[in-house]
């Protein structure tokens, strides 16, 4: 940006050319700083699916149990409506989820740069520091895709028996959109965990609990579904189901109608809601900062 | 003068300090104490959940419910005591080369892998171990009573278990020093941890999982002989649990090679070790 710029009065288009062209910049800065560590990054992106062998096993032999149980010889054994196929493309699909909503490094990252006092570096700089993570957070996550596109449609490729194949276009669109609104749960929840270190510096152990929680009731590792009566329709409430579970569910046509309405709109108010939570902790958070380190 | 380094006293002095440094922070040692254990608690509830729709892990393979928990058990020692003296250490260990500080540890009068490995002990995560007794002895005590063969807990078993335990720890640990050793030649490896998870991830089930299916098998082979993870866990806890549906002669020949995978693992991951340390050029100044 020239001088000029800067005296100009800020008229609308001059000055949205000019955040796209940061926008540029920050998604360019992400790119590069991703393929310095190439070869870490790609065996990173590979490992992602070796989990979900695992647990298609596992799952495997448990429905070859309940097979044998029931003396049934058909393929058609099920656990609350779930089949073994079923499972198989869930998991592929909550797998899908995660790689959205998941934000690696994004709450250490800031509690880190609160701690030690790099983030005085972006409160003196002209930019929105909640809006400049984010766009670090799209460019990084694009250029994830960009890589990962490949081992992604060659491990759906492989499993595309166990697939129930496309649903109709009016619920894949909605598909797209709850995973973009994982996506942005996803975001403004772990920014807001990390704006909770201007009050506790360390935030490493609320992360945990967050990770903990996030694994099981996510609907990462099981559809939630399976969870008993009372527990599964809480469960299914909270944000947390928004993060893998739901978007998961929706693709594979277990969720519809009135129940998907509801869902999606119960997503939208806990997107808001974490919108406005990191909002504020930006907000009061920066008015208790003070700037150690050097 | 006796020339060469006392490892054991250097050895307890590391135990010591840390332990020192953990209780020093002791809210912090409790908190982390209660984490791991929650974590441990969460596992066990999904394999409840599992147990609430079916009798067993696959089909004939006589891993019912208190069997996998010697089994969950097993993990539970096995992993406590991995994450409770190697985890820390290999995880810095990548750092140190990456910053170039493992000039400091190589100029030390003692072995550099010994040095690496046993410099921090992280004693919280000792918890998970003494959860895994409790869950041993309780899951033990159904099987006593299990129908229609009860379990008989021999002396030889008693014996072997624990020696069977630490085979499984070796294994672990020179896979990750192995993984680790190989940050020199990346340049970064941030994907360690998770590198490791996800390898560690396929032992963390029976292995009978993979019966029957092409897939299955080759997987089988491949983490029982080139990366013989799947015998971390398997041996001991076939030793303990003792499910019915396993074939005694496969189950001795397992058990043997347990021993010759421990060696050699050992072996080849001091190789690797002192391979790439004739590659590592420091990083600062």
């Amino acid at each position: 940006m020239s001088s000029t710029d800067i005296k100009q009065e800020p008229d609308a288009p001059s000055e949205f050319s000019a955040r796209v062209a940061t926008w540029w910049a920050i998604f360019k800065i992400n790119f590069n700083e991703k393929l310095v560590y190439r070869g870490d990054f790609m065996l990173g992106t590979l490992m992602r699916f070796l989990p979900i062998v695992t647990q298609i096993f596992l799952w495997h032999a448990i429905f070859s149990a309940i097979q044998a149980d029931a003396g049934d010889t058909s393929d058609d054994a099920q656990i609350v409506g779930y089949t073994y196929n079923n499972i198989v493309a869930y998991y592929l699909l909550s797998t899908v989820t995660r790689a959205f909503s998941s934000m690696p490094g994004l709450a250490s990252g800031i509690a880190m740069q609160i701690r030690d006092g790099e983030i005085k570096k972006y409160l003196i700089q002209p930019l929105d520091l909640i809006s400049f993570f984010f766009l670090n957070r799209v460019a990084h996550k694009l250029t994830y895709y960009i890589v990962a596109a490949v081992p992604f449609i060659f491990v759906f490729w492989l499993c595309r028996n166990y697939l129930p194949g496309w649903p109709e276009p009016q619920i894949l669109g909605l598909y797209f959109i709850s995973l973009i609104m994982s996506f942005l749960i996803g975001f403004f929840l772990e920014a807001t965990i990390g704006m909770v270190g201007f009050w506790f510096l360390e935030v490493r152990s609320l992360l945990f609990v967050y990770m903990l929680f996030t694994f099981f009731l996510s609907g990462h590792m099981f559809p939630l579904d399976m969870l008993p009566a009372p527990l599964d329709s809480i469960v299914r409430f909270l944000p947390l189901a928004y993060l893998a579970y739901f978007p998961s569910a929706v693709f594979l046509g277990k969720i519809t109608g009135w129940e998907l309405a509801v869902g999606l709109i119960v997503q939208f108010a806990w997107l808001l809601f974490f919108i406005m939570t990191a909002r504020l902790a930006f907000r009061y958070g920066v008015k208790r900062y003070s700037g150690y380190g050097g | 003068m006796n020339d060469r380094p006392a490892y054991f006293s250097v050895a307890y002095i590391f135990i010591r300090n840390s332990l020192i440094r953990d209780l020093s922070f002791r809210s912090n040692f409790w908190i982390e104490c209660v984490a791991s254990m929650s974590w441990v608690l969460m596992n066990l509830g999904f394999y409840l959940l599992i147990f609430s729709f079916t009798d067993s892990i696959g089909d004939g393979t006589g891993w019912g419910k208190y069997e996998f928990f010697v089994f969950l058990s097993t993990a539970l020692f096995i992993n406590s005591l991995v994450q409770t003296f190697f985890m820390p250490n290999i995880q810095e260990f990548s750092e140190l080369i990456r910053t170039g500080r493992l000039d400091f540890a190589l100029v030390k009068p003692i072995d550099t892998q010994f040095l690496i490995s046993f410099q921090k002990v992280n004693w919280p995560s000792m918890s998970n171990f003494f959860f895994g007794i409790a869950l041993l002895i309780f899951s033990l005590f159904q099987l006593t009573q299990r129908e229609p063969t009860p379990v008989v807990i021999s002396f030889w078993a008693v014996i072997a278990y624990p020696i069977f335990i630490l085979c499984g720890v070796g294994i672990l640990y020179s896979l990750m020093i192995a993984l680790a050793a190989t940050s020199i030649w990346l340049g970064r490896n941030q994907s360690l941890y998770d590198f490791w998870f996800y390898i560690t991830s396929f032992s963390r089930y029976p292995m009978e999982i993979y019966n029957g299916s092409m897939l299955g098998e080759t997987l089988q082979l491949i983490f029982t002989f080139a990366i013989p993870i799947l015998v971390v866990i398997n041996v001991p806890a076939r030793i303990m649990a003792q499910p019915l549906g396993i074939d005694s002669a496969s189950n001795r020949w397992l058990t043997i090679f347990a021993v010759v995978a421990t060696v050699f693992s050992l072996l080849a991951s001091r190789w690797v070790f002192k391979k790439s340390l004739l590659s590592y050029r420091s990083a600062s100044s």
